[in-house]
């Protein structure tokens, strides 16, 4: 496959796992240290309502993805800090409904047979200059965010009470961090799919947390795992002809089951 | 024992509280003198909790009015070192224990800013307070119970805090690591106002100086000494208390005709 790296399509390809992996590998441990996973999830379906939404409006999908998921996305952070315990029930129901919207409004545009499975897995074999473009600027915006504010969002993450009695302004943390969320899944649902969104934001996070001692490792290590996922993924990809996004998530979902696989036989030994 | 305690650290007056419609505090009233060492008790759902959140500016009350250091808690609390429950939080979370220990020097005038030396002196000081120094460097769930709720405390400590406010600081901890627990506060009394909600009625008659009975409503009863009153209202079965005696479980009856379902 050597031949194929010289190919401008399969370069723009690697470019893209390697800028969603480190985006994804930062944002993603924020995730999965606020235990954040299922909201993620419910902001990368409920996307799908801002294609249909795009389609049946005639405005460009970007638009109509941003301005949807950012709803979405602030509906959910406001209700589940005003109710934690009841905001998987919120989270829910936008999820289904974001998704059930954007069939209804495919369905009642004339003319479009839009692909829905290019938006659950992506298509990261054609991402353009300007999505790789996008994708490098909210990486760059997102470290510098994260580099400014990291032990306030570290004390917000860790225990959001703790932080509000010493005077931080923990709504607008925890906002922000969900507007982060939201963005990376609309910049990342056109190029890798909003299925793999949700696998880039978690399974490298997962198995980073347990060996890490600090945030910021746990955020090198996912960056590293997301990155060799990714391109693994699109080797095999290119090698058996199959969908870039389903490749790149088994390859992630093998990489999961083997550090479970591995932790348990170290405990064994541990033990034994 | 010092001296130089004046005023009220903190002031509930007429507050009541609800979930919805399920009222958890009715008409309260509460001071807290500067200097007390002062246990709240009182079965689950009684409110302890929601007491200690609405002094701290945590929840708003339904009704009546709560100050902290003569202030509005949103405004006042950053004076106070908060302990929260354990059970709430992520025991997996990648940090060590120095890195939460700086938690305690954080605050809305420092955003922007690096943690100073004066910050890691502070913090480092607050974990040799309560003898984690040795710790710094290691993961919280590679501590015991007792070890993470002194590195708890230590955090609280590090902003340099006029009161201590603590949330079943002994729950999950063996016997030996509470008296631990409850010998550190003690001296730390000799510095400041310590308020700690707690289970276990061990700590009464040892070492605080009043008692909170919340169960809806509140008595406070300015000397520890347990009064039939208390457990009416604390505990509707102070197995606890007996335990610690060598009495056996003994369920007493309810006094007054009050609903506590």
């Amino acid at each position: 496959m050597g031949e194929w790296l010289h190919l401008a399509f399969v370069q723009n390809a690697f470019a893209a796992a390697v800028l969603a992996g480190v985006l994804c590998g930062i944002v993603g441990t924020y995730v999965v240290a606020n235990r954040m996973g299922y909201m993620a999830g419910g902001i990368a379906h409920a996307a799908y309502g801002g294609v249909g939404l795009a389609f049946f409006m005639k405005i460009p999908p970007m638009v109509g993805i941003l301005g949807f998921t950012g709803v979405a996305a602030m509906v959910m952070g406001v209700l589940s800090l005003r109710e934690r315990h009841r905001a998987d029930t919120v989270i829910s129901v936008l999820w289904a409904f974001g998704m059930a919207l954007g069939v209804l409004l495919v369905d009642l545009t004339p003319g479009y047979g839009a692909d829905l499975m290019s938006y659950l897995f992506g298509s990261i074999l054609t991402v353009s200059r300007a999505s790789l473009a996008a994708m490098a600027a909210l990486t760059a915006s997102v470290l510098i965010f994260t580099a400014l504010f990291h032990k306030e969002l570290l004390a917000v993450s860790y225990d959001e009470h703790f932080a509000r009695v010493r005077g931080l302004p923990v709504t607008t943390f925890y906002l922000t961090l969900i507007a982060i969320i939201a963005l990376t899944v609309v910049v990342l649902v056109q190029v890798v799919g909003l299925i793999l969104v949700i696998a880039f934001l978690t399974i490298a996070p997962y198995i980073a947390e347990k060996s890490s001692r600090s945030l910021q490792s746990m955020m090198f290590r996912s960056v590293f795992y997301n990155i060799v996922f990714g391109a693994v993924g699109l080797g095999f990809s290119l090698a058996l002809n199959v969908t870039s996004g389903a490749a790149i998530i088994c390859v992630a979902a093998a990489g999961y089951f083997a550090s479970v696989a591995m932790s348990a036989v170290r405990q064994r030994m541990q033990n034994g | 024992m010092s001296v130089r305690f004046q005023g009220e650290v903190a002031r509930l007056q007429h507050v009541s509280y609800a979930y919805n419609s399920h009222t958890v505090l009715e008409n309260v009233d509460l001071t807290i003198s500067a200097g007390d060492f002062a246990a709240v008790i009182g079965p689950n759902g009684g409110g302890k909790t929601t007491l200690l959140k609405l002094l701290l500016g945590l929840l708003k009350p339904r009704s009546g009015t709560v100050t902290l250091f003569g202030q509005a808690p949103a405004k006042a609390a950053h004076r106070v070192g908060y302990v929260p429950q354990d059970v709430h939080i992520n025991r997996f979370f990648p940090l060590t224990v120095l890195e939460l220990a700086l938690m305690g020097r954080l605050g809305p005038g420092r955003l922007l800013r690096r943690y100073s030396a004066k910050d890691l002196t502070a913090a480092e000081a607050a974990l040799d307070r309560m003898e984690m120094l040795a710790y710094r460097k290691a993961r919280l769930d590679e501590l015991s119970g007792g070890q993470r709720q002194r590195v708890f405390i230590a955090r609280a400590l590090a902003s340099e805090p006029e009161a201590l406010f603590l949330d079943e600081p002994a729950a999950g901890v063996d016997s030996v690591g509470q008296k631990d627990l409850y010998s550190h506060l003690k001296e730390l009394n000799d510095r400041m106002t310590i308020l700690v909600v707690t289970h276990d009625l061990l700590v009464l008659s040892t070492y605080v100086k009043s008692v909170v009975c919340v169960n809806r409503s509140l008595v406070h009863h300015p000397s520890p000494e347990v009064t039939e009153n208390m457990l009416r209202l604390g505990y509707q079965c102070p197995v606890e208390l007996l335990g610690h005696g060598h009495l056996p479980h003994r369920v007493l009856p309810l006094h007054g005709g009050k609903d506590r379902g």
